[in-house]
């Protein structure tokens, strides 16, 4: 056993040694040590630097309250993680951690120099500071603060862990594994509910399972020995999970809540064995009972952030049940009767203890046996100063004054090596605030409890603000009877005796001789702040909590002000002369601890980050070595490069293909949507703009769609297939949406309407074969059919087989060349596309993609929606007046076309642009201008298309300009980086504008 | 992340639904006669309680119903969820 190893407790098996490295020097530990506990079991309190005047700091705590103990965990590019708190890692053979936020080590820190300027740092120093010169910002201020910012390395590999997540559904959750958690979850599941206790340390029983005090007795048994009978029977319960290592994350409404669950990150390196590492549990309780506990306050005074100052109960923590005994001359600090209870333990084994309490008395019981034993006791006394650099040595203490606003009398230096501080207890209401819940404050103790009855969750023991052990004994089994309307609750007849506290006092800032301005009194240990920063922050006007937070950055590390929120209230309250309960609390978020990223992502990562869809041809297109664009979550040949090609190359060879032969596209992906009932024609009336009446069986129509604010939204063709069948296709991306728009106006708007949808995207694939050759390949593939432009004009669809296999025929056309599309069931679609290459190999068919699809389109002045529209163009503005019905009474979005904003005559309108040199492509979305001197430069419009058309032998480009349609010829610019494009509007058909090619 | 009550699947996760705002906006029938402000009114004018609001769900993955929903935006409790063209309770 080391010198600080002075306990043995049933918690550490001392005959187990684990070695670990800290800041690369091996020391050892034990089986069910903390890294925490087992460093200060070495002697080692200084673990880090502060973050912002980079003092030495040591354990504070052992929790997930720690502010300072802040650590790098393994040292690998993939595994290594940053910010752990060594309170909060259990121990194993091989745990390599080091310090952070220090340079070049923890003992020797050149930031250190941070702390003598200090008086120069005040709160906001960086937003006064770093405003001028502006010129000093990118250069100068901009690289030394990222430098010296930020705690801990990120690993810059990807994370070889596995993480999981689980469902999971219960009558009662209970959150917390203290005495108050096992009370209720034994009543909740021996009455027959379905019961979950979760626990975020090793083990159940909170601080009761080590308090072993003869002042405090249940049931004729000490507390822990009762405690311990109540765990082994509760283990015995069939219809109670028990979840250790497990701590909530997140309290949702409809108590819909998250907990993490560590699974391998406490065994030794060579026994994770790919074993999951974490787990995230979303569960959907019927009724949660949270028993979260409460967090020890420290004290605010000079210099209260030495290593070697530790929170009271933390140091009882560690010696009674770790077995390490953090100093062996203990000064305890303290407002309360708790700390008495860390005296009492330390003086029973044999370890120098003296008291500090700032009140006058105490009368309980506790804190007469501990003057019976001979503690010597500094009533109304504060601490003022504290002194050693990397651990305390001594610390100066005067008397309080009448009312406790001032300090008297004469300072008294005492030697020690380790001070406890207790400010009393805040208890953890974040659960209760997180799931909606209101607080209250309580003048007489100064906390925050819950208020307000939920019917589907309490808060019970200390997090409720019961800090005494009978009252949260008999409390919680009365609450949880009440709350799951039972009437045995099997604690009835309890009976308990502990210590009650009958003198209470409370001062946030303790006083001190010297001025606050020459103090460094603490608040938010890990982010520095103290109080003359709340102090100065109020001087300079700022009253709202939440902004003096934001501002002195207390509560915003990563402990979430868990130490510090209720001092800096407390401060406020106190300088601005209000009630505390009248200032409300900074708002509780979750995670009440982090989250690892992979805890949050689970399983979705890699290949399951999103669903992939492919096409029933897509293997086709693998093996002729197609480059893939994803659109949505389709996967559509991009283009089939050929002999290195790149993608230009590959897109000018493929258009000239598909111009003067034949091509062919996978055009499966298109929303597909089957409409049928005896109003399927009058629904398209209202859903299109153009009219549907008349169109025949047989034939296809073009269709836009708006939404009802007049904006193009979708469109597509609509083939009828009969009396009241129709097929309707969409923009690929925009198929669920246009199906879900849809529905929603057949409910909720035109319920007498007969009409039903289904979405059919799936159900067929799609082989669309264009070029001035494609009546000769279809003719081909279909000896028997007449391809005539009688027997199959464009714009119709006939019914045909192939292989046996029925199949339907549209001749309509994207690209502005006869072209023939045909559909087949989903499972043919793979068959019926090599059957259309081998027959279009004579005429050399070209497969190409959608890059060569929307270039082809674009000579053609096609729109693609999405991409030549954004939400803000009617059809008006895309010069597409001629499929706006003027006769139908109504369509979704007509009205908007007749608001004075719409028929405004500058909106943004489509064009052409030719570039006055054919080689140069503009870039799509650079924006357009008419003058090139006027400033501001007045931008008046954007290209939203730009190509080189190997057709035409230039290059082209669509575009919405402010009042384009009268612009036709006008020269204009498209300034870039390092010129100005000279372009000349045009029309935006570029090519046999007179459909020569389509009717060919 | 509420419980809603689909009025034809019974209870499921607000995963699976979508919201569609604002219930009870019926689309004027003869939208021709409105004047500028008053079709501004039925297109752009939404309300945002802080309280009981009456909105439209959608159980986007699930029946692809739409129905009516009566909740306290301040504190997300559920009173009612009735189907399209049920007259709304009193709340």
């Amino acid at each position: 056993m080391t010198k600080y190893r002075i306990n043995k407790t049933r918690f550490v098996d001392q005959t187990k040694t684990v070695s670990f490295t800290f800041d690369g020097k091996k020391y050892h530990g034990f089986e069910g040590d903390t890294l925490a506990s087992a460093l200060l079991s070495n002697g080692i309190h200084l673990v880090g630097r502060s973050f912002k005047y980079h003092r030495p700091r040591g354990i504070m705590s052992c929790g997930s309250e720690e502010p300072n103990a802040i650590c790098q965990i393994n040292d690998n590019t993939d595994l290594t993680e940053p910010n752990v708190r060594a309170t909060e890692i259990e121990l194993y053979e091989g745990l390599k951690a080091s310090s952070q936020n220090c340079w070049p080590s923890l003992n020797f820190d050149i930031g250190g120099i941070n702390n003598l300027i200090s008086p120069f740092i005040p709160a906001g120093f960086y937003y006064k500071t770093f405003m001028w010169p502006k010129s000093f910002w990118k250069k100068i201020y901009e690289p030394l603060i990222r430098l010296s910012a930020g705690l801990g390395k990120s690993p810059t590999q990807p994370d070889p862990d596995i993480y999981d997540h689980k469902h999971e559904h219960c009558d009662v959750l209970v959150i917390g594994g203290g005495i108050s958690g096992i009370i209720s979850a034994k009543i909740a599941a021996k009455n027959n509910l379905k019961t979950i206790l979760i626990e975020d340390k090793n083990i159940l029983g909170g601080s009761t399972i080590y308090q072993n005090n003869k002042n405090f007795i249940i049931d004729n048994k000490k507390s822990n020995e009762w405690l311990m009978n109540e765990i082994s029977e509760l283990e015995k319960l069939d219809n109670l999970i028990i979840k250790t290592r497990t701590s909530l994350a997140a309290f949702h409404s409809y108590n819909y809540l998250l907990a993490k669950e560590n699974i391998s990150d406490h065994l030794p390196l060579d026994k994770k064995n790919g074993s999951i590492r974490q787990r995230l549990w979303k569960i959907r309780a019927d009724k949660v009972i949270v028993a979260a506990g409460a967090i020890e306050r420290p004290l605010i005074f000079n210099n209260n952030d030495r290593p070697g100052i530790i929170l009271a109960n933390s140091v009882k923590k560690y010696l009674d049940f770790y077995g390490v005994s953090t100093g062996l001359n203990n000064i305890i600090f303290t407002n309360n009767d708790s700390a008495y209870e860390t005296a009492v333990s330390l003086f029973e084994k044999g370890i120098s203890v003296k008291i500090v309490d700032i009140r006058k008395k105490s009368s309980s019981n506790i804190v007469k046996y501990a003057d019976e034993l001979g503690i010597k006791i500094y009533w109304n006394s504060t601490v003022v100063n504290t002194f050693g650099y990397k651990k305390i040595k001594s610390i100066e203490i005067m008397n309080l004054s009448e009312d406790g606003s001032n300090v008297t009398g004469n300072k008294h230096k005492i030697q020690c090596d380790c001070l406890a501080i207790s400010g009393g207890w805040t208890p953890m209401v974040h659960m209760h605030t997180q799931s909606g819940g209101k607080l209250d404050f309580r003048e007489i103790d100064q906390v925050f409890v819950p208020s307000e009855k939920s019917e589907n969750h309490i808060n019970v023991g200390s997090c409720n603000g019961d800090f005494e052990l009978e009252e949260i004994v008999k409390n919680t089994n009365n609450k949880v009877k009440k709350f799951l309307n039972i009437n045995e609750g099997g604690f009835d007849k309890i009976s308990v005796l502990c210590s009650k506290e009958l003198e209470k006092k409370n001062i946030w800032l303790l006083p001190n001789t010297i001025s606050e301005s020459k103090t460094k009194s603490f608040i938010d240990f890990q982010n520095d702040s103290t109080a003359k920063d709340i102090k100065l922050a109020l001087r300079e006007g700022f009253k709202s909590i939440e902004h003096v937070k934001r501002y002195t950055t207390t509560g915003m590390a990563t402990d979430q002000g868990k130490l510090s929120n209720m001092h800096a209230l407390g401060i406020i309250a106190d300088t601005a002369g209000v009630k505390m309960g009248s200032l409300g609390t900074t708002t509780f978020r979750p995670p009440f601890t982090p989250l690892t990223f992979g805890a949050i992502v689970g399983r979705s990562v890699g290949k399951f980050f999103d669903i992939v869809r492919k096409t029933s041809i897509h293997e086709w297109h693998v093996q002729n070595n197609a480059k893939f664009e994803n659109v949505g979550q389709w996967k559509r040949p991009w283009y089939y490069p050929i002999n290195n090609e790149n993608l230009h190359e590959a897109v000018q060879r493929e258009s000239k293909a598909a111009r003067d032969s034949a091509g062919i596209l996978d055009a499966s992906t298109l929303g597909k949507i089957d409409i049928q009932g005896s109003d399927a024609s009058e629904f398209l009336n209202r859903v299109y703009t153009n009219s549907w009446s008349k169109l025949g069986i047989g034939k296809c129509r073009y269709g836009l769609m708006l939404n009802e604010d007049g904006m193009v939204y979708d469109d597509g063709v609509t083939t009828r297939l009969g009396e009241n069948h129709y097929l309707m296709t969409t923009t690929t991306g925009g198929a669920a949406n246009v199906l879900s728009k849809l529905e929603d106006y057949l409910q909720t708007e035109w319920p007498e309407l007969d009409v039903y949808l289904t979405s059919v995207t799936d159900h067929y694939s799609t082989a669309s074969i264009c070029g001035p050759n494609s009546k000769k390949i279809l003719k081909k593939l279909f000896p028997n059919k007449d391809f005539s432009d009688e027997a199959f004009p464009h714009m119709s669809y006939q019914d045909a087989i192939i292989d046996e296999i029925e199949c339907r025929i549209m001749r309509i056309s994207f690209t502005g060349e006869l072209s023939y599309e045909i559909n087949v069931e989903s499972k043919y679609g793979k068959s019926l596309w090599e059957n259309c290459i081998a027959a279009g190999e004579e005429y050399k068919i070209t497969p190409y993609g959608t890059e060569t699809m929307h270039l082809l389109r674009a000579e053609k002045g096609f729109i693609i929606v999405g991409q030549d529209t954004d939400g803000t163009m009617t059809p008006i503005d895309l010069q597409m007046d001629w499929i706006v019905s003027k006769k139908k009474y109504d369509f979704i979005g007509k009205r908007s076309l007749y608001r004075s904003d719409t028929m405004r005559e500058d909106r943004k309108q489509l064009v052409g642009l030719l570039t006055d040199d054919p080689n140069e492509i503009l870039e799509e979305g650079a924006q357009i201008v008419s003058e090139l001197d006027k400033k501001p430069v007045e931008m008046i419009g954007h290209v939203t298309s730009s190509y080189f058309s190997p057709n035409l032998n230039k290059s082209i480009a669509l575009a919405v300009v402010k009042g384009g349609k009268k612009m036709n010829g006008q020269k204009l610019f498209v300034p870039m980086e390092n010129k100005n494009i000279n372009v000349t509007v045009s029309d935006f058909i570029f090519l046999d504008k007179d459909n020569k090619r389509i009717n060919a | 992340m509420f419980v809603i009550n689909c009025p034809y699947c019974g209870e499921r996760d607000q995963s699976e639904f979508s919201c569609g705002g604002e219930a009870h906006i019926v689309r004027p029938k003869q939208p021709t006669e409105l004047s500028d402000d008053e079709w501004a009114e039925y297109l752009f004018m939404r309300k945002n309680i802080k309280g009981v609001q009456f909105e439209r769900w959608n159980h986007a993955h699930g029946c692809r119903k739409w129905f009516n929903m009566v909740r306290d935006t301040s504190n997300d409790k559920i009173h009612a969820v009735y189907k399209m063209g049920e007259k709304p309770p009193v709340i």
